[in-house]
């Protein structure tokens, strides 16, 4: 039994419906409630919910500051390649557009890190395109090697493993990983992945599960907001982190929001999602899932993030690119999608401190 | 509306347990049973004594009743399953509550010796309801060693104290399968509501019924009190917080 | 000839069993289980039981408890 047999269960259920039903007193009683269920969070993605917004806010910063305290944890992307053999309607790596592709050597990623690192971070997120020719599991891990030298922790976001590879990983030094299922509506996933590995939904959806039995640390999830119906991906999202949770206890799981953005190629959002909508799903799911953490990326606009700050929010990356090599380098080439907030570290950091929180660059050291 | 509790083999009506332990008088069993409506009481097992043989205590336990023979006396796993299959024996079903107690200043349970002997009488075939110091991991441990109900203590025994372990058992009432039995430390009808009303599956008394003035009559008030507790949790509670208006709110930049 | 009951000493008679014993001694024999020399002793076996020297019997039955 894998989280996919248990979401098969719910995709049959009339949300629209359900959503309809939503009364007032519904949403209140939930919010008055400590310990929410499935249908509780449900309430709290409904319509009728939105306009208790504010309560939602004041209730998840209380939660938030209680488990987490008044720290955000900032991390930065490395991309090690752009190679890749999917093609997915919404990432500028498709193999149908034509850009210069690019793979780092072994002298280049220690480049990168080392101008990451002076940063003061000591948590890192690698990133590649899928693509097991260019970056192959001995790259990975030959990259790591690398890395280790400088960070304390090191996460990794590639291509979905097999529970062997997953374990060669995690003893190579990997002790994070991030996968976003993109979209969790089946049929929309098969249409915006058009051709390549990723097209297998199955394969993807349990890559977590894989590396959750192989002993991964933390693991961050995700839905790529606007390829559907944001309230049907919000609690799909949730019954994903909330199962993992439940399965595997011993992981630090974290949950990630992001907003489709502006890229090469010609795919725009088919779903609208407003900031409005952005909060409330952030706060049901701090409602529903007290203890897991929350990431908002450099999607987002700067003030739009610093906004979330105090909200439920817990990690946000920072100096970030999308391109491969963009940290060292001084030619820019494209990236996998356009940041918005463009700030670096430092600045970062300075803005966290201001709203009064204290940014964390290094959480844990295990040696 | 029905709400059997199927366990152990058994449809129960009742979800309150009795202990038959520290009566005055043997008597009092069948009119405490009475009056409660329960249909599960627990019995130890002990030498006869050959110098001063008493009246058998099960003849004043209706037949219907089912009895859960605990292992009390046990120090330790092996001495537990010693106990549980010597009840077995005795033709009385193959229910055993495990209790395991090796401190005899705080009479707190052993968890660990606990989960040993659930393991080996599960594969045994007894229906193994394990007494335990609630915490999630062992309650966890003992689920997958084969128990059919975990049941965590409310406070230490005898004292009634009532549900002090409140957020430790609320977490096991969230988190594991199993029917979550409070048993030990209750003391008053209204905390064995409250662990009712938590979600517990059922509640176990036995000090709280003895060692009143009327242990008859306050039988009856805890058959009541966990009725209600159980009607309440299947009700869910609908109360209604007042939210105050924030001064500064948080989310008016969205505005 | 002397044995152990329940951690004491006793005396029987020589070729006496162990149903016949626990009559002798007017014990109600229903719901009451036998150990004897640490193994469970079915009562379908306490007729053809004999007490031997030495011995260790164990004779037990439900109490009140909690």
């Amino acid at each position: 039994m894998t989280f996919y047999d248990e979401y098969e269960k719910y995709i049959g259920l009339n949300l629209e419906e359900f959503f309809k039903e939503v009364r007032d007193e519904d949403v209140l009683r939930v919010l008055s409630k400590e310990n929410l269920t499935r249908t509780d969070y449900l309430t709290l993605l409904s319509e009728k919910a939105e306009k208790y917004l504010e309560i939602m806010a004041q209730k998840s910063r209380d939660i938030t500051t209680r488990h987490f305290g008044r720290v955000i944890f900032l991390y930065t992307p490395l991309y090690l390649s752009n190679y890749c053999e999917n093609q997915c309607a919404y990432c500028s790596f498709s193999t149908i557009n034509r850009m210069p592709r690019k793979k780092l050597a072994l002298e280049e990623v220690e480049a990168e890190a080392e101008m990451i690192s002076q940063t003061g971070l000591k948590h890192i997120l690698i990133l590649t395109g899928e693509s097991r020719y260019h970056t192959s599991i001995e790259y990975i891990k030959k990259c790591v090697g690398v890395l280790k030298k400088y960070f304390t922790s090191i996460s990794i976001e590639i291509y979905a493993l097999d529970e062997n590879e997953y374990l060669e990983l995690i003893n190579a030094g990997v002790d994070g990983l991030t996968i976003y299922q993109e979209v969790y509506n089946k049929q929309i996933y098969d249409e915006v992945h058009i051709t390549g590995p990723k097209k297998d939904y199955k394969y993807r959806l349990e890559a977590s599960e894989r590396a959750c039995r192989m002993g991964i640390r933390s693991l961050g999830i995700g839905s790529l907001l606007g390829l559907d119906d944001w309230r049907s991906e919000g609690f799909a999202l949730g019954l994903h982190a909330d199962y993992l949770q439940n399965t595997y206890p011993e992981v630090e799981l974290s949950v990630s929001l992001p907003r489709i953005r502006p890229h090469v190629g010609s795919y725009s959002p088919k779903y609208d999602i407003s900031d409005k909508n952005l909060v409330q799903m952030m706060l049901a799911i701090r409602l529903f899932l007290p203890r897991v953490g929350i990431t908002i990326s450099t999607r987002e606009s700067s003030s739009f993030r610093d906004n979330l700050i105090g909200l439920g929010v817990t990690k946000m990356s920072g100096g970030s690119t999308t391109e491969v090599g963009g940290h060292s380098s001084s030619e820019h080439g494209e990236g996998q999608f356009d940041i918005s907030d463009k700030r670096s570290v430092s600045e970062m950091a300075e803005m966290i401190y201001k709203k009064g929180y204290q940014p964390v660059f290094k959480d844990w050291w295990l040696d | 509306m029905s709400d059997e509790f199927k366990i152990g083999g058994k449809v129960l009506q009742s979800r309150l347990f009795v202990g038959s332990g520290k009566y005055s008088n043997n008597r009092l069993i069948p009119e405490i049973i009475k009056s409660s409506k329960s249909e599960v009481i627990t019995v130890a097992l002990r030498r006869v004594d050959f110098m001063d043989e008493k009246e058998n205590m099960l003849n004043f336990i209706p037949k219907e009743c089912v009895l859960m023979p605990n292992t009390s006396g046990a120090r330790n796993a092996e001495e537990a399953v010693r106990i549980a299959r010597l009840a077995r024996e005795t033709g009385c079903g193959n229910w055993v509550k495990i209790e395991v107690i090796s401190d005899n200043k705080y009479l707190m349970p052993d968890n660990m010796e606990t989960i040993k002997a659930t393991e080996i009488l599960a594969k045994e075939g007894f229906f193994v309801f394990p007494y335990m110091n609630p915490d999630l991991m062992d309650a966890k441990r003992l689920r997958d060693a084969g128990a059919c109900a975990v049941m965590p203590l409310g406070a230490p025994i005898g004292t009634n104290k009532g549900l002090k372990t409140k957020e430790l058992v609320k977490i096991l009432i969230d988190e594991i399968s199993l029917p979550i039995i409070v048993d030990a430390g209750i003391g008053k009808p209204s905390e064995a509501a409250e662990a009712m009303e938590l979600g517990a599956a059922a509640v176990l008394v036995n000090t709280a019924i003895a060692s009143a003035e009327n242990p008859i009559l306050m039988a009856e008030a805890f058959g009541l009190a966990v009725k209600a507790g159980r009607k309440a949790f299947l009700a869910g509670t609908g109360a209604i917080k007042e939210f105050a208006e924030a001064s500064s709110p948080l989310t008016g930049f969205l505005n | 000839m002397r044995f152990a009951l329940n951690g004491k000493e006793a005396e029987a008679n020589n070729g006496i069993s162990v149903e016949e014993y626990l009559l002798q001694k007017g014990i109600e024999l229903d719901k009451i289980v036998i150990e004897y020399n640490l193994e469970i002793l079915k009562r379908i076996d306490w007729k053809s039981t004999v007490i031997k020297e030495n011995d260790k019997l164990e004779v037990l039955r439900f109490v009140g408890g909690g």
